[in-house]
């Protein structure tokens, strides 16, 4: 039984391997489709990919594209020359026999992601390099044959390999989110976990705390979730320190992950390791680079989530609304710009805070929680102003705000925001006159007299009832911190 | 000797298809040389009736010509002159054998080969040896020993080979015809099975100068399907003015040569020299390391572009495997050749962890210093000169149980593949049994024309 005594005697030491599936028209190599999803099988391979006899590799220099703009998300420098090598094994999704990869000179050198945790702090791992590569295509296992697709073969990858810089699950899964973030943003990847656009290989090692050295390590192959690395990576943790404890060894192997039994199981040890017989590739010229053509393509990059992140703090977000607005802007990415709302209105601070807030509160509940939603053809960011100038202006109350957004938000077009909600009587009274006269009914009301005992008395609390009750005669239409003001005149 | 001009004048008097049934009954009447495996007859005839109904016009408009048998062409299947191919049929041609479609040529057929190119006497085909043009009981030479022959036989005026570390220069020299090996990059190799990607170079085979200036300029330019080709840059010079300096590989000339090939050279140095150019001796001390070098870097490219070969896609599966490691095994061990087996064994051993810094790195070292000596006698010498082989063609059967003995056949040649530099074999003579002997001119890259223009200059001069 490993309790929690046990485990704090423990660190943890994890490095993963990231793969990117980068967002080009065409393959690395080749000019076939390289959107496979939906596609019959072996229908996006052209003869490239297929590796025919004589063919030759092109490369495709939106890949190339896209590398130097990941580069940039992960903090890294940009080699001036990088090449290509090929990585042999025998493997029938692999049509060359060689997967093209980048051993020797990768494209993108040492950088650092500054993971954000729910705590404010902040844990950074470096980026040893990334490189970029070709993947492999699939094998379809039908009881005793299999079916070979190789649609995805050729579909050009970034491998980001960190270095061993994260020491617990939590932190693994937050780099991986964070990852995901850096690469959708930066247009990298489309982002389609379900479809494999981004899958992890996390290394796991244990030791004792304080020892200098550390434990050997297993490789969880092939995750495509970030929940899936977190509980992979607390799975081998516990794994390895109840074979630390038994008295044995843990022996360094690749393990897969079973996502129905949460469980890792091995699938082959170093002593199986293949030997690549790593060579430079003589079909494709290297990668040559000047500094101004790195830095045109990086400044079409847009605002990252590091920068998204600054911008939302100085208006005065905490941590849990910035990351919903940050994984807002990549789930709904296609059909609203959301951080684009409040980038449009940044420079006045109290209106973006509250339309920051008010997308977080409202419209983001409102995308997510109601299947039946669809976003519109209207200007969300103008209703959202709309409903900012009205209750900045006492026009309209919190509840009242809310009913008007949910009935525009749905409209094709929408109308004067004032003219709608004065028509639909949202718009609260700020007339002293008119309210004091309903405030008066109520504290004559004797179903008020009690309350009004009490508050003379020096029950603040049932002020709130008071108000209440003149909100409900006023029809909502009342401005609540007037009415509690009128309250406290007369009492 | 047919020349290229020699069938346009045949065309123009008779018709494009009597000169294509002409080479295709020359073809087969010639079959006992094997120099052919396999004729593209039907749309050979196909094509001719179209230059003759007007329909493909160009500067080879109905010309029949060969195609070493590792280039991908319509017609007939793509072999590679192995078992591995023997069935297969390419759905597209190489970048070169369309250039030439385009300016009307017709491919009567595909020459045989060593299979995938491994050798230097074509007797490495699986289907067998092709025999010598002049000698039917010695080799033809090789790689592309089938593509000297046609040309050698007067079936074609020309014909396409791939030249990795001599494969063109060597089978010209045997068979006396000229044979060109372009610098590196200077036609597309897309379609052309791959030995070793950094010095396969596609040339051709011609019975003068001018023919292979005109072939070669057709197929010459960049490819956008080959990222290692280079910009157009070929283009015929009219002359050669005198003075050109020219160093002699005394390397190349030492014990060991063939007396004849020797004395063959040295008389077309004296020709030169006649003709008002400056012929030095010069040293390539690199050269010695030259096989060495190569033996280790090709190799090793080789067992990379042959990894595609493993029965899951197409060519030949090995029949009654239980398991996916027992399908590769059987399928490359009955598919390829033993010389094919023998450098996929050494290219995987020296490039296997532990051995790669000792070999292939260390290599590649080398082969930047052989680079580096033929660039400072660039500096000083417009051109270099010697042999193409040590001997003329040696019999069927000889040297094939001593792969050494074949490699060392190789020394001359291998040295301009690893610097992807331009030379060119043309007939110089024959020894004292009549078989003929070539010459070999080299130059830095990109000085193609110029070889060509002195070998033009000189033809009529031997």
């Amino acid at each position: 039984m490993i309790t929690d005594e046990i485990l704090a005697k423990y660190d943890m030491t994890i490095g993963i391997e990231c793969h990117v599936q980068l967002a080009t028209k065409t393959k690395l190599f080749s000019g076939a489709d390289n959107d496979a999803r939906d596609k019959s099988p072996n229908s996006v391979v052209s003869p490239i990919d297929f590796a025919l006899p004589g063919m030759l590799p092109v490369l495709n220099r939106g890949a190339v594209d896209l590398a130097i703009k990941a580069g940039k998300a992960l903090n890294s420098s940009i080699a001036h020359v990088s090449r290509f090598d090929r990585k042999h094994y025998f493997y029938p999704d692999l049509p060359k026999g060689y997967q093209t990869t980048q051993m020797y000179q990768p494209i993108i050198g040492v950088g650092v992601v500054h993971v954000p945790m729910e705590d404010g702090s902040i844990v950074d791992v470096r980026i040893h390099h990334a490189h970029l590569e070709e993947d492999a295509g699939k094998l379809i296992h039908n009881g005793n044959y299999s079916l070979v697709d190789l649609n995805r073969a050729g579909t050009p990858l970034i491998e980001i390999v960190s270095e061993p810089d994260i020491h617990s699950s939590a932190a693994a899964k937050a780099y991986a989110s964070e990852l995901y973030r850096l690469m959708t943003y930066a247009g990298v990847t489309n982002g389609d976990l379900y479809h494999g656009n981004m899958r992890f290989d996390v290394n796991v090692s244990v030791a004792l705390k304080g020892a200098d050295k550390l434990g050997l390590r297993a490789e969880v192959k092939n995750l495509n979730s970030f929940r899936s690395v977190e509980r992979a990576a607390e799975y081998e943790f516990r794994r390895q320190i109840e074979i630390v404890e038994g008295g044995n060894q843990v022996i360094q192997e690749t393990r897969g992950w079973d996502e129905a039994k949460q469980k890792t199981s091995s699938q082959r040890s170093k002593e199986d390791a293949q030997d690549y017989r790593y060579m430079p590739d003589a079909d494709i010229p290297p990668i040559v680079l000047t500094d101004s053509e790195i830095a045109e393509i990086q400044a079409t990059v847009p605002r990252l989530p590091g920068q998204w992140r600054f911008i939302l703090r100085q208006l005065g977000l905490e941590y849990l609304p910035i990351e919903t607005l940050l994984d807002a802007e990549n789930e709904f990415r296609g059909q609203i710009n959301i951080l684009k709302m409040i980038e449009d209105v940044v420079s006045d601070t109290k209106k973006a805070k509250f339309i920051a807030n008010w997308t977080v509160n409202n419209f983001i509940t409102l995308l997510r929680g109601e299947p039946t939603f669809k976003i519109g053809s209207i200007d969300y960011l103008a209703l959202e102003v709309a409903i900012y100038e009205l209750t900045d202006a006492n026009k309209l109350s919190s509840t009242n705000a809310k009913i008007l957004f949910r009935e525009l938000a749905v409209m094709e077009t929408l109308p004067d925001v004032e003219k709608y909600a004065t028509d639909k009587g949202y718009i609260q009274v700020s007339d002293e006159g008119s309210i004091a006269v309903i405030v008066d009914e109520v504290l004559a009301d004797p179903l008020s007299a009690k309350a009004v005992e009490d508050l003379k008395n020096g029950n603040d609390k049932v002020i709130g009832f008071l108000v209440g009750q003149v909100m409900k005669k006023s029809g909502g239409k009342a401005n609540p911190a007037l009415v509690q003001k009128l309250i406290r005149e007369r009492i | 000797m047919i020349t290229i001009s020699d069938i346009i004048a045949q065309i123009d008097s008779t018709s494009a298809r009597e000169v294509i049934e002409t080479a295709l009954a020359k073809a087969r009447e010639s079959s006992d040389y094997h120099a052919l495996l396999n004729l593209t007859a039907e749309r050979a005839l196909e094509r001719a009736d179209a230059v003759d109904a007007g329909k493909i016009t160009g500067k080879l408009a109905g010309v029949p010509f060969v195609i070493k048998d590792n280039f991908l062409a319509f017609g007939a299947p793509t072999t590679a002159a192995s078992k591995m191919l023997e069935n297969f049929v390419a759905p597209l041609q190489a970048t070169s054998v369309e250039k030439l479609e385009a300016e009307g040529a017709i491919c009567i057929g595909k020459s045989n080969l060593d299979a995938f190119a491994h050798g230097g006497s074509t007797e490495n085909s699986a289907f067998g040896p092709t025999s010598n043009a002049y000698d039917k009981t010695r080799v033809s030479g090789g790689s592309s020993g089938g593509s000297a022959v046609v040309t050698a036989l007067d079936i074609v005026p020309f014909a396409l080979g791939s030249d990795t570390g001599g494969s063109i220069r060597q089978p010209a020299s045997f068979n006396g015809v000229v044979g060109v090996k372009p610098t590196y990059g200077t036609i597309s190799r897309y379609g052309v099975v791959a030995m070793a990607s950094s010095t396969d170079v596609i040339g051709a085979f011609t019975n003068n100068v001018s023919d292979a200036e005109l072939v070669i300029s057709i197929m010459a330019g960049r490819d956008v399907r080959d990222m290692t080709t280079l910009p157009n840059f070929f283009e015929p010079l009219a002359e050669t003015k005198p003075g050109l300096k020219i160093g002699l590989i005394s390397d190349f000339m030492a014990e060991g040569v063939d007396s004849d090939v020797r004395a063959r050279v040295n008389e077309y140095v004296a020709k030169l020299r006649e003709n008002g150019h400056i012929v030095e001796d010069v040293s390539l001390p690199m050269a010695e390391y030259a096989l060495a070098i190569y033996y280790i870097l090709v190799p090793a490219e080789l067992s990379s572009n042959l990894a595609r070969y493993d029965g899951i896609r197409y060519g030949f599966r090995a029949e009654g495997v239980k398991t996916l490691a027992e399908l590769y095994g059987r399928t490359r061990d009955q598919g390829f050749v033993t010389e094919n087996k023998r450098r996929i064994m050494i290219g995987s051993y020296v490039l296997s962890s532990g051995f790669f810094d000792a070999y292939y790195l260390q290599a590649q070292k080398a082969r930047t210093l052989l680079i580096n000596q033929f660039n400072k006698l660039f500096k000083k010498y417009d051109m270099l000169i010697g042999p193409v082989a040590p001997t003329t063609a040696f019999k069927i059967g000889k040297n094939s149980s001593d792969p050494i003995k074949m490699y060392l056949g190789d020394i001359m040649t291998v040295p301009t593949s690893l610097a992807g530099l331009p030379a060119i074999s043309v007939p110089a003579g024959h020894d004292e049994s009549g078989l003929p002997v070539g010459v070999q001119l080299m130059g830095p890259m990109r000085s193609d024309a110029k070889l060509l223009a002195l070998a033009r200059s000189m033809e009529s001069k031997l």
